[in-house]
This record gives structure tokens, C-alpha cells and sequence, in this order.
């Protein structure tokens, strides 16, 4: 037989790589440009930049492209590439009070100041397959442009800001007081600097915009369903555009530099204060692009994970922290793939020392 | 190296930034980046066997497949290097190709499968047969960081017991060990004591791998990316597996078994099934060693 542990198959793993290559490009349809995916699969783009911890629209779609779909692995590169970018800064505290919005509700209360605003969402169809996509057409598209635009006023008013359900809780007493943070102060940077436990707040949260949606609704469910459940209650969930402001590295003044997409999501949960008056204390979820679920997961997961004495999984901020961030599962969980013959046959060593000693005791019994 | 050449060639290096793959700066990660982690890893240096957390970078490779020694590999290394890339012992296994084929592309360094020609040699559960020299540098990469972590899940705990060197529930593990199957069952990632003070996760290696870590004429690094820790044992360090007087540390047992190849019966050696019928045939794990005894 031939020397199998010297050849491992270079040539193998290259074929392997560009299979993979062909695969996606093998089909009759025309080739998938990226800014087709970054227009009509939007969602997934906005997932895969929440994961990958880079706002870059284009990069997203393109990684989705390239991977195929598979959301892991175009998150990954997304991270990857954030490894070759230098660190030039921080930004300052954005205000989502600020946000150009699309998407606001309460479920707290039947109507809010500033009204409630549906936009854009699924929440309300019926889950049935539309033949009708089946023969997407520009004529079939511009007729339904016709009917969205036709009936709506020409001059809408849009408020500059919204004012915040939380803040009108607080002003009455009934939500625990914001945590007072000075606006200079640098955060935590999970990308630089290793999480130890128990973490600050702003190292937490971090690790949960980037956490994987899958990995925090789990969890956030697990809680919800009766792992230590705090009841929730949605207090506001706004999905828009955030001003994304520096401080003017010559003038020191604050300088926006674009805008970003974020869904960000607040709950409130009963909570007895440390001077025993009971509040609500506010959980709370932001991250990258419209992930309603994720927002809603991470919110849940923040705040679980202020328990003093976690009695289940999504209480414990270590556990929640260290399982919740797909790219770590991901790769940990494929390189059970890789060759692992060493240290099976160290395994394979202790399990036949300790069969013989256990036959040589059944042996000393017989005798 | 003295520290004028060290500044100049990485001045060198960042022009030469320009002609890799991509554009991406040389060695993947910006300048920033790689100052980072050679600071961790002179820290790690300075505590043997103590975990370094340090910030740790994406690569484009997956969590798990060897990221925290590709950090540590491409934070040194210049274009002078020779580096060897191995995983479980082998020059060609799917992992170390593809590893080299990435530092080549973004670092530009000469590869050898000879373990004694190389400068830096990155390793996945194996340390190469040939007792390496001074001047090497032995990366390894680490899945779990924590020795402790069989008897403690918590990361916060686990750190309080290394720092007060309360270590009282590992052996207690290893005694248990005893009572239940007769000898301590741990096969791989044996826990050591280095430098008489930390309990240290050597990586996945055989125990047949431990004693070269002892008083060692190199210096070991690992990398652990996933948990973002560093950790060093530094040349002439001591390193003390985890034993009992009555019952000592034993490596893997390959008496009567030889290398089908090259003849070894001095290296640690896989076990190939032959064929249906369950027969064993023996190869030296280390195929760089192997090739050149049998060449």
C-alpha cells in the first residue's frame, strides 16, 4: 500500500477549493450580480454585516455571492476582512432619538407620541408561496410600483425625531435610571482587547451585535419559554438610519460621516431596585441593518444576563457571551473535520491500557 | 537582530506591503495588529505558562483551524524566514497546506518540510521528533487554553484559581482517575506544571510530546485565537507534568511496533488500519523526520 501520512493530497484540497468554485457557477442562469443581492436579498446582507461586525453593504453582498448563501461563512469573511483594516478610532455616542426612521412600534401601549409606524415588515403576511415571483418580470414590477405610489399623498410630514417610550416611563418614575455614561469615555473594544468576566456592559454588548441570530434567539428563548424567564415586554423597536458622527480630528468638533442602518430594540422587565422601590429595568438590543429577531434576542439576552445569581443558561453572561458568536461556533465546530489521528491514537492508548487492567482484575477475581 | 535591523526591515516590509496578494498589508494584519500580539507574546515570555488574553484577529481562516498560531506566526515573520507548517505531525495534511499556502501568499517566506532548516515551525498536536535549536521558534496552536476547564467551566473561577494556585481540584481529578480506572486516563493536552508555579494546557500533543518541553534549547509559543489567549514556555524553563510518585507520567506505548517505512522504533507512530480485515501497520507521525531517514 502506498505511504498515505506523507501524501496529504495538495493537489486534493486545491481541486476541492475550485469545486466549489464551479458549483456555484456551473448552472444555465445568468451569473448573480452583487447588486442584485444587495437590493432584493437585503435582509440577508444586513444579517451578514450584524455577524461580521462591518457595516459594508457591497462587501456583504459580495460574501454572500461567494459563499454561495451560506450566511456563516460570509460573515466570516466580513470579520476576516476587518482584520487587514488599521483602527483609526471611535465613534461618538449616536443618538437613535436622531433616527431617520423606518420602522417603530411599541407593544407597551396602543398608541404612542409620534404614532405608531409599521414600514416595511413580514410580520403581517400570510406565509404562502406567490407564484406570481415565479415570473418576475420589469413589467410585473413596474405595474406594482404603480399600485404602491399611486394612492399616496405627495407631501408627507417626517418628524425629526421621535420622542422614546422609555423616556417617557422614566420621566414618571417607572424605569430604573439611565446608567450615566461620560460621552468621552473610549468603550470596551472586544476587537483589541480579550473579554474577562464578568464584563463591562459596553464589552457586552459588543459581543452581542455580533452575536450569531440563531445562537442569541436560543438562548433568549430559553428564557422567554421558562429558563429563568424575566417577562418581557417590548417597549420600543425602531428600525432606520443612524447619523454616524466623529469628533473632527482638527476642529475637535462632532462631524458626521454617513449613516447607519441599525434595528434597535428596548425591553423593559420588573425589577427590584437596591434601594426597594420595584422598577422596570430596560434590556437593550442594537445591532447592524433590519434583524428584528436578533434585536429583539439580544435585548432579552442583556438583560438575563444582569442577574446577580444566574439560576439558568441566558443568566449567565459567561455562557451567553463565549456560545452566542457564530463565526467561533462555526469554525470550532468544523475543524472536528480536520485529522485528528494523533491524538485518537492517544485515546486508543489509554482505553487498551485500561482495558488490560480491567481484564487483569476480572482475572485476580476469577482466581 | 539587533533593534535598528528589526525597524528597518519593517520598514522594508511595509513598502513591500505593495506587491502582496490582494493589496493586503504584509502578514494579513495592519501594523497595529502585529505590534499588538508581539506584545502578548513578550508578556507571555515573561510569565511562563501564564495565558495572556490579547486581542485576537480574524483570519480568513475558520475559528478552530489553527488562527491563534497563524496570529503568532505572521506577527514574526519577515521575509528572511524558512517556515514549516505541520498538523498531527504531517507536512501535507489538509490544515498545514492550507495554512502555508496562506502565509506564503500574504508573507511571501521560503517553506521547508525540514525541521532543522526552518527558522519558525507551526504546529497543530505534534512537536517534530528533532530536538529543535536557539534559534527556532516552535508555534502551536491551541484549541483549549485552559487546563483547568475539565474541572471548572467558568472562565472567571478558572482565572482565580491560577492566580491564587489553587489547583487543588485538578489533582484531586487525576486521584479520581486512579480510583476509577487504575491510571490516570488523560491521553493528549496532558496538563504540566511550568516554571513551578502554572498549571499550563501543553495543546493537543501526545504525551510522547511532553518531555520535549522540559529544559527545552527552544522557545515554545501558543496561540489559542478562538479563547484569544497567548501563552510561552521560554528555552531552559522547566515543565513538569502532573504525576503522582506512585504513579508517574508514562508516554504512549509503541514497544515491539516500528515505522513500516523508514524502520523508526524511536518516534511516536500513527496506526494505519491495512486493510477489511483489521490488520495494523505503523508510520512515523512526523513525516519530515521520516522522509529524511528514509531518503
Amino acid at each position: 500500500m502506498g505511504y498515505v501520512a506523507v501524501k496529504g493530497g495538495i493537489e486534493a484540497i486545491e481541486n476541492a477549493c475550485r469545486l466549489f468554485a464551479w458549483e456555484r457557477s456551473k448552472g444555465a442562469s445568468e451569473p448573480l450580480a452583487v447588486e442584485q443581492i444587495r437590493e432584493q436579498l437585503y435582509l440577508a446582507v444586513d444579517r451578514v454585516m450584524g455577524e461580521g461586525s462591518l457595516y459594508a453593504p457591497d462587501l456583504a453582498a459580495l460574501a454572500l455571492k461567494q459563499a454561495a448563501g451560506d450566511s456563516f461563512e460570509a460573515s466570516f469573511m466580513l470579520r476576516a476582512y476587518r482584520a487587514t483594516q488599521p483602527r483609526i478610532g471611535y465613534s461618538l455616542p449616536g443618538n437613535t432619538r436622531e433616527m431617520r426612521i423606518k420602522r417603530r412600534i411599541s407593544s407597551a401601549f396602543k398608541d404612542i407620541p409620534g404614532g405608531q409606524m409599521l414600514g416595511a415588515t413580514s410580520d403581517y403576511t400570510l406565509r404562502l408561496l406567490d407564484f406570481d415571483l415565479l415570473k418576475d418580470d420589469t413589467a410585473r414590477r413596474e405595474a406594482f410600483r404603480e399600485t404602491v405610489f399611486n394612492a399616496l399623498p405627495i407631501n408627507a410630514e417626517i418628524p425629526d425625531t421621535l420622542p422614546k417610550v422609555i423616556d417617557i416611563l422614566r420621566h414618571e418614575g417607572l424605569l430604573e435610571n439611565a446608567v450615566d455614561l461620560a460621552s468621552n469615555d473610549e468603550p470596551f473594544d472586544i476587537t483589541r482587547q480579550s473579554v474577562i468576566f464578568p464584563a463591562p456592559r459596553s464589552a457586552a454588548l459588543q459581543s452581542l451585535a455580533r452575536g450569531e441570530t440563531g445562537g442569541l434567539l436560543t438562548l433568549a428563548y430559553s428564557s422567554m419559554r421558562g429558563y429563568g424567564n424575566i417577562h418581557p415586554t417590548l417597549g420600543e423597536l425602531r428600525v432606520g438610519y443612524v447619523p454616524l458622527q466623529i469628533s473632527h480630528p482638527v476642529t475637535g468638533e462632532p462631524y458626521t460621516v454617513g449613516e447607519v442602518k441599525v434595528t434597535e430594540a428596548e425591553v423593559l422587565a420588573r425589577f427590584d431596585g437596591s434601594d426597594g422601590m420595584p422598577r422596570f429595568s430596560l434590556g437593550y438590543g442594537l445591532c447592524f441593518g433590519q434583524n428584528e429577531l436578533k434585536a429583539i434576542s439580544m435585548a432579552v439576552l442583556d438583560r438575563t444576563t444582569r442577574a446577580e445569581k444566574p439560576s439558568c443558561p441566558a443568566e449567565d453572561q459567561e455562557y451567553v457571551l463565549y456560545h452566542t458568536d457564530g463565526i467561533e461556533a462555526m469554525g470550532f465546530s468544523n475543524h472536528w473535520k480536520l485529522p485528528h489521528y494523533v491524538d485518537f491514537l492517544s485515546d486508543l492508548d489509554r482505553l487498551r491500557k485500561a482495558q488490560s487492567i480491567a481484564q487483569q482484575e476480572e482475572c485476580h477475581a476469577d482466581a | 537582530m539587533q533593534m535598528h535591523e528589526w525597524l528597518e526591515q519593517e520598514d522594508l516590509l511595509r513598502k513591500k506591503g505593495d506587491s502582496i496578494v490582494g493589496g493586503y498589508p504584509y502578514g494579513f494584519m495592519d501594523d497595529g495588529a502585529k505590534k499588538d500580539i508581539r506584545r502578548s507574546i513578550l508578556k507571555a515570555v515573561a510569565i511562563p505558562g501564564y495565558q495572556v488574553p490579547y486581542g485576537s484577529r480574524e483570519m480568513p481562516i475558520a475559528r478552530g483551524w489553527g488562527t491563534g498560531g497563524i496570529q503568532i506566526t505572521l506577527s514574526l515573520i519577515t521575509p528572511d524566514d524558512i517556515l514549516k507548517v505541520i498538523d498531527q505531525g504531517c507536512d501535507g495534511s489538509v490544515n498545514a497546506v492550507n495554512i502555508k499556502k496562506f502565509i506564503q501568499a500574504v508573507a511571501d517566506v521560503q517553506i521547508t518540510n525540514d525541521t532543522l532548516a526552518a527558522t519558525v515551525v507551526q504546529t497543530r498536536h505534534r512537536i517534530p521528533e528533532e530536538a529543535m535549536s536557539a534559534g527556532q521558534i516552535l508555534v502551536l496552536q491551541v484549541p483549549y487554553p485552559e487546563a483547568l476547564r475539565e474541572v471548572e467551566a467558568s472562565e472567571a473561577e478558572t482565572r482565580r484559581m491560577h492566580a491564587e494556585a489553587d489547583y487543588s481540584r485538578m489533582w484531586l481529578y487525576l486521584y479520581e482517575d486512579i480510583v476509577n480506572y487504575g491510571e490516570i486516563t488523560i491521553s493528549y493536552r496532558y496538563p504540566v506544571t511550568v516554571n513551578g508555579r502554572y498549571i499550563m494546557d501543553p495543546s493537543p500533543i501526545p504525551r510522547w510530546d511532553v518531555p520535549k518541553l522540559h529544559m527545552a534549547e527552544t522557545l515554545f509559543l501558543f496561540g489559542a485565537g478562538r479563547e484569544k489567549r497567548i501563552y510561552a514556555i521560554p528555552p531552559h524553563t522547566t515543565v513538569e507534568p502532573l504525576e503522582f510518585e506512585d504513579h508517574t507520567f508514562r508516554v504512549e506505548d509503541f514497544s515491539g511496533k516500528s515505522c513500516a517505512r523508514c524502520g523508526a522504533t524511536d518516534t511516536f507512530l500513527d496506526e494505519v488500519i491495512e486493510n477489511a480485515g483489521g490488520d495494523r501497520v505503523h508510520y512515523c507521525s512526523d513525516s519530515g523526520y521520516c522522509d529524511k531517514r528514509s531518503a
